[in-house]
């Protein structure tokens, strides 16, 4: 019982008391739901790798993203996890393809573009027909330092370097919306269509 | 009452749970607060891009046993041009993680907040590196490690014409002459001292209007990442991304 609640105590965001309340809860229910939850943990992590293309995850060698020849090669756009790639695909707004940073530089962490897979992407811009890369890191402090400095090595490479827009959120307030926010809604306005 | 308010530099946040994060403050009047801000990764947060590291920020926090609960926050100066330039950032970052190692928690100290808050706004205005270095060794001198740079640190014999700084030693806390540099430490300039002592004695306008050239700059900045490690006995992460 100990050596249960201490391993699912090591799960990201579960403390000593949840890791108990959790394993009181596999002990009183049906069997057939424990060995399912085990089942499933021992599959995947059989069977999930990461993408040998893109560091997705993936089944096989390549991720599903990788192996769709409908989508657009020209265009990749830039993540930092495998679960980014699940919002941008929920908007349906974009068909080309993926590149996984596994990370996004932060200083304060000590980590660096060496860890990330900023290599592998260079090598895919460099050998595959891609004319946009869209730099899709998350808008804060760690995001723009990685979108900053892989501006700076992709733009020299002659193709079109895209940052994803900031602005208000849909549904906001104007009146709660912070300075940088606004100031770059202000920055990135469209002109309206008639 | 357990909220108070106060005026903090955002200097590092980590995630917690699905949504909130850590955020870890250089206030004015409280010292180093950690406190969790709820929400803030959402894209519609109330507080936006407030609580991202290098902002000021005018606060209102709950304080709580462990970790305080941020309620309001209003920008004070977001240092946005940080944010856009790689060099800049990571400079302020590297201030922002010293003052992180070197800060207590709930200890007041306006004056490295002041410190802290104007170095950060004349890197955002003046983008010139020279700030960040020489806040690392203003910082130094405020903890009490005022560097001995005109005098041997060990034998204290005065530095001139016969006798001549050879190494630092961040032991000694100075400048060592030859015959005590045996002992180690790292070798030094004469140009890395002159501009060491304008840093320290606050004629930082004058370095950044006549700047040193870039080896000595950089001899400059490693000595003072090396001292701060030394006393803090920490390494400064942020320093190897230059």
């Amino acid at each position: 019982m100990q050596t249960l609640i201490d391993e699912l105590g090591r799960l990201p965001g579960i403390g000593p008391k949840s890791a108990q309340r959790i394993a009181y809860y596999l002990l009183k229910s049906p069997a057939e739901d424990a060995n399912r939850l085990a089942g499933s943990i021992t599959e995947a992590k059989a069977r999930v790798t990461w993408c040998q293309r893109c560091f997705s995850i993936a089944e096989g060698e390549l991720c599903a993203y990788c192996q769709d020849d409908r989508r657009d090669s020209t265009s990749l756009c830039v993540v930092e996890e495998p679960r980014d790639i699940v919002a941008i695909e929920r908007t349906h707004e974009f068909n080309g393809r993926y590149h996984v940073l596994q990370g996004a530089i932060s200083p304060i962490e000590g980590i660096g573009p060496e860890q990330l897979r900023v290599k592998e992407l260079l090598r895919r811009v460099e050998s595959e027909e891609v004319k946009e890369v869209i730099l899709a890191t998350n808008p804060n402090i760690e995001g723009e330092a990685t979108a900053m400095y892989l501006g700076r090595l992709l733009t020299p490479l002659g193709i079109k370097v895209t940052r994803l827009a900031s602005g208000l959120p849909v549904g906001g307030d104007l009146e709660y919306a912070d300075e940088v926010t606004l100031g770059r809604a202000f920055e990135g306005r469209r002109e309206v269509e008639a | 009452m357990a909220l108070y308010r106060d005026h903090g530099v955002v200097l590092r946040t980590s995630k917690l749970g699905e949504t909130d994060r850590i955020i870890t403050f250089l206030t004015r009047e409280n010292g180093k607060v950690r406190a969790v801000a709820k929400g803030v990764r959402r894209p519609g947060s109330k507080f936006g891009a407030r609580l991202e590291p290098t902002s000021n920020v005018a606060l209102q926090l709950y304080r709580g046993r462990n970790l305080d609960i941020v309620t309001q926050a209003e920008t004070l100066d977001t240092n946005r041009s940080l944010r856009e330039d790689y060099a800049l950032l990571t400079h302020a970052i590297s201030m922002l993680e010293a003052v992180d190692q070197v800060a207590q928690e709930r200890e007041s100290d306006p004056v490295m907040y002041r410190m802290l808050e104007g170095a950060l706004r004349t890197l955002s205005s003046e983008k010139s590196l020279i700030i960040s270095v020489a806040f690392l060794w203003k910082l130094l001198s405020h903890e009490g490690f005022h560097p001995v740079l005109t005098s041997c640190a060990r034998c204290e014999l005065e530095f001139g014409d016969a006798v001549e700084p050879t190494t630092f030693d961040f032991g000694e806390g100075g400048a060592l002459c030859s015959s005590c540099a045996a002992g180690g430490g790292r070798r030094i300039s004469a140009d890395a001292i002159v501009v060491i002592s304008a840093l320290v004695d606050a004629r930082v306008r004058a370095v950044i209007d006549q700047p040193p050239s870039t080896e000595v700059l950089l001899e400059v900045e490693h000595l003072g990442v090396g001292a701060l490690e030394h006393h803090s006995e920490r390494r400064l992460r942020s320093a190897a991304l230059y």
